[in-house]
């Protein structure tokens, strides 16, 4: 151990002396190190943004809902709890955000057609929270209250339907006989959303709106929540599973929308697998280097074995200077995946591919997002599988016979 | 040439533990890029295929607009003698007559809003895969005149079973109301929920009756054999419209720009990630033939004083490069076939992913195949890049003075 600082001095200076290779090795592993990083911040900044699209479009991050609902999503299938009486239970609990929903399949009419739809009768102010749709870019006005009479609809199912803000539009849906319940409602305004689908599958209309018109009284189909964190949703979960009995189905994101669920899991594994490609593709290079390194200083290492330097020292010297080569490359490296990052935090316009990146779920600005546990990985991993790589070529340094080492013409 | 080729040669065995590296890293690479390239442009293929043989076929004739907006009153007018003359024209049967409308089918107990299409019973199986995806109970035929075929979700949601009604109630083309009672003769199911929620089919003639349609339609499909067959089609299918005819022929990526899009974005992130690879490879060269170059300074002096032109010697250092990269383009492209050619075998499947393939439908499984485009197309690349990092030390001779560089070492 004493002596790493004289080895260290030595392996630094070792790496200059022949400052053209080492810089082109440099050079690789800060493209590397860049593009390991680069890549995991874009395609995190997506599946981060699919994921807060997703969830804020409809699950919440945990949902309760009558088990029968989701294979049978009819009125008939409804949460039997009334409002006043899930308020009490969900109020005091804390929760960042709660509402309950009316939200069923429907069929909405115009003068001249018709397309299905999921009705969502909605609080507005307690939905603030949840929405995807961007209020400040609602065409007319979006819903006022529980009461409010008006319709509100997304951009381009207005265009389909062929109406406007002003004109009317009939509701069709099933009450809980069976029985065709309808109601015609003024357009009031217009949402726009991040995926152009939205915009055609949903239409809001006030909480007691719907209510009146299906007829059940003030009772609900969804509960959503909103904990802290969707990437742990337990202590909401948990919170939630407490409060609300067994005749209720409680369902984490994640469970409700498989897709996403799997996409966040595989995104990790990606991580993992593109930073070990990357890197044995540098490795070759890396164990060249060193190969190279020890091979043009055989005669001084011999040399320095006679005068009773011990092997293990050799060794590490040039594990040492392996080291320092991998560190100042990811030090480079990080620094500049930083600073390329940080200019497009605004977002990327892919909308190019708009519709190809719905159909994967995501919105077409792509806003890069650099985890600081990612960098940690890409760097934990290079210095790790780096020592391993250096092992076989130092291995071969510190084993050299003195005396034929110094005969050997260099 | 024969003694510069047997120079090169052994220049490159001086140091073979250096060069086998290098060979290494493109073998590394290349059989990396190989599998890549098979797996993409295998997935490609089954997406494009898997989505396009549920309705959209590789082509339809449309009328103008309806593509956006899916109006009801968008019509091709007399579409089924139309389909039949494009039928007769090209020998082929892939041409079928479609109409859809909206509707709201309700069962005794519930009622949810589908689409419906009137398809051609006898030609719709060779445009589309729903007529063989039915699991309970048949498909349509050219006289049903009450019979509707429904989705398994659908069936499910509405509660119904095979003999069961189910009232259909829409709009008309004139905008005026619609409505019958159907009996349900098929249930499809395709796995894919929203295909089997949201649709149901009964025949042309039938669908004339209850929406007014007065011998219109919506779509023409026509499907190819392949991809670029579709494609040599498509211009013959516009010239054989009648003349005067407002009428559009959509291709496939028209009708269905997402999966285009979705291509294209994976694309250019695979290309990202392919890219980086290669310019590595290009890194780990450029090192080693700077390292050989400047390790025969010495030597390369007494041969330019001895009076070799240095353009010569470059071309030794580029065609010692050429070697390596021939060794490494075949060993890797080998190496790639092989590595695939087990999942080919084998197929890949990655626990978890049958989600996000079903998302793009694709099976869970998946076999990639070599083909010799995408065995070669990976490793060229890198040879070409391989070539382009050895101009450097190959051109930086040009500045060597034979006296100055005689004196090295």
């Amino acid at each position: 151990m004493r002596m790493l600082p004289v080895l260290s001095r030595l392996a630094w200076r070792y790496l200059w002396r022949n400052h053209r290779r080492t810089i082109i090795m440099l050079s690789a592993i800060v493209i590397g190190v860049w593009a390991m990083i680069f890549m995991t911040a874009l395609t995190r900044g997506m599946v981060d943004q699919m994921i807060k699209d997703g969830i804020s479009v409809m699950p919440g991050h945990v949902q309760v809902h009558n088990p029968r609902f989701l294979d049978d999503p009819s009125v008939t299938n409804r949460i039997a709890i009334g409002d006043e009486q899930l308020a009490r239970k969900f109020d005091p609990a804390g929760f960042r955000a709660w509402a309950s929903r009316v939200k069923v399949p429907a069929v909405i009419t115009s003068e001249r057609e018709s397309r299905g739809v999921t009705l969502l009768g909605i609080d507005p102010a307690a939905e603030r929270e949840f929405s995807f749709v961007s209020y400040d870019e609602v065409e007319g006005r979006f819903l006022e209250g529980v009461d409010d009479n008006g319709i509100v609809i997304g951009r381009k199912l207005a265009g389909t339907l062929d109406t406007e803000v002003g004109k009317r539009v009939v509701l069709m849906s099933q009450d809980p006989d069976n029985e065709i319940a309808d109601r015609g409602f003024r357009v009031v305004g217009l949402f726009k959303a991040n995926m152009p689908a939205f915009e055609e599958a949903y239409v809001f209309i006030g909480k007691k709106a719907a209510q009146k018109m299906l007829r059940i009284g003030d009772t609900t189909t969804e509960i959503v929540f909103l904990g802290d964190d969707y990437r742990n949703v337990e202590p909401t979960y948990e919170t939630v599973s407490a409060v609300v009995d067994s005749t209720l189905e409680v369902r984490r994101w994640h469970e409700v929308d498989t897709y996403l669920g799997t996409m966040m899991k595989v995104m990790d594994g990606f991580v993992l697998i593109w930073v070990v490609v990357i890197f044995l593709a540098l490795s070759f290079g890396l164990v060249n280097t060193l190969v190279m390194a020890v091979f043009e200083r055989v005669r001084e290492i011999g040399l320095m074995l006679a005068l009773g330097m011990k092997p293990a020292s050799i060794l590490g010297q040039i594990i040492i200077e392996s080291m320092m080569l991998l560190a100042v490359g990811l030090a480079i490296g990080d620094l500049l995946a930083w600073a390329t990052i940080q200019p497009l935090q605004d977002g990327i316009d892919i909308s190019v591919v708009a519709e190809g990146m719905e159909m994967m779920g995501a919105s077409s600005v792509l806003y890069p997002k650099l985890y600081w546990n990612d960098m940690l990985l890409a760097n934990v991993v290079v210095l790790i599988l780096g020592f391993l790589a250096s092992l076989s070529p130092a291995w071969r340094a510190s084993r050299y016979e003195p005396v034929e080492a110094i005969a050997k013409v260099g | 040439m024969n003694i510069v080729l047997r120079l090169a040669w052994r220049n490159l065995w001086r140091q073979p533990r250096r060069t086998w590296l290098t060979i290494g890293a493109m073998v590394f690479s290349n059989t990396l890029l190989v599998f890549m390239i098979s797996l993409q442009f295998g997935m490609y293929g089954l997406m494009i295929d898997n989505t396009l043989q549920v309705f959209t076929g590789h082509m339809q004739v449309q009328a103008p607009g309806y593509k956006d907006d899916q109006k009801m009153r968008q019509t091709i007018a007399d579409i089924v003698p139309l389909a039949a003359k494009l039928r007769e024209e090209f020998q082929s049967s892939n041409v079928a007559a479609r109409s859809w409308a909206f509707g709201l089918a309700s069962s005794d107990e519930r009622s949810f809003g589908i689409g419906i299409f009137g398809v051609e019973p006898d030609f719709e199986p060779q445009v589309s895969n729903i007529p063989g995806l039915v699991k309970e109970g048949r498909y349509l035929r050219e006289n049903d005149d009450t019979e509707i075929v429904i989705g398994s979700v659908l069936a499910r949601n509405l509660r119904v079973a095979l003999g069961d009604e189910i009232t259909i109630l829409g709009s008309g083309r004139d905008g005026s109301f619609a409505a019958a009672v159907f009996n349900v003769v098929g249930i499809f199911e395709s796995g894919v929920s929203d295909i089997d929620r949201n649709f149901a089919e009964i025949p042309l003639a039938l669908f004339e009756d209850v929406f007014y349609m007065d011998g219109a339609g919506h779509q023409v499909v026509i499907s190819a054999a392949t991809l670029d067959a579709a494609e040599l089609l498509q211009p013959r299918v516009a010239a054989a419209l009648p003349a005067g005819s407002k009428l559009a022929v959509h291709s496939w990526d028209v009708l269905q720009p997402g999966l285009k899009q979705a291509i294209q974005a994976d694309m250019s992130s695979a290309f990202f990630m392919y890219g980086v690879l290669v310019i590595l490879v290009a890194f780990s060269v450029l090192n080693t033939q700077l390292m050989s170059v400047l390790e025969r300074t010495h030597e390369f002096g007494i041969v330019l004083s001895l009076g070799l032109k240095a353009g010569r010697l470059g071309r030794l250092i580029m065609l010692e490069t050429a070697l390596m990269g021939v060794i490494g383009l075949v060993l890797g492209a080998i190496a790639g076939a092989i590595f695939t050619s087990w999942f080919t075998t084998n197929g890949l499947s990655i626990p978890g992913m049958e989600e996000m393939a079903a998302n793009f439908n694709l099976p869970a499984r998946i076999y990639p195949q070599v083909t010799p485009w995408t065995m070669i197309a990976g490793p060229l690349v890198v040879f070409a890049f391989t070539l382009l990092a050895a101009a450097y030390p190959a051109l930086r001779l040009h500045r060597l003075h034979p006296v100055e560089a005689m004196r090295a070492n």
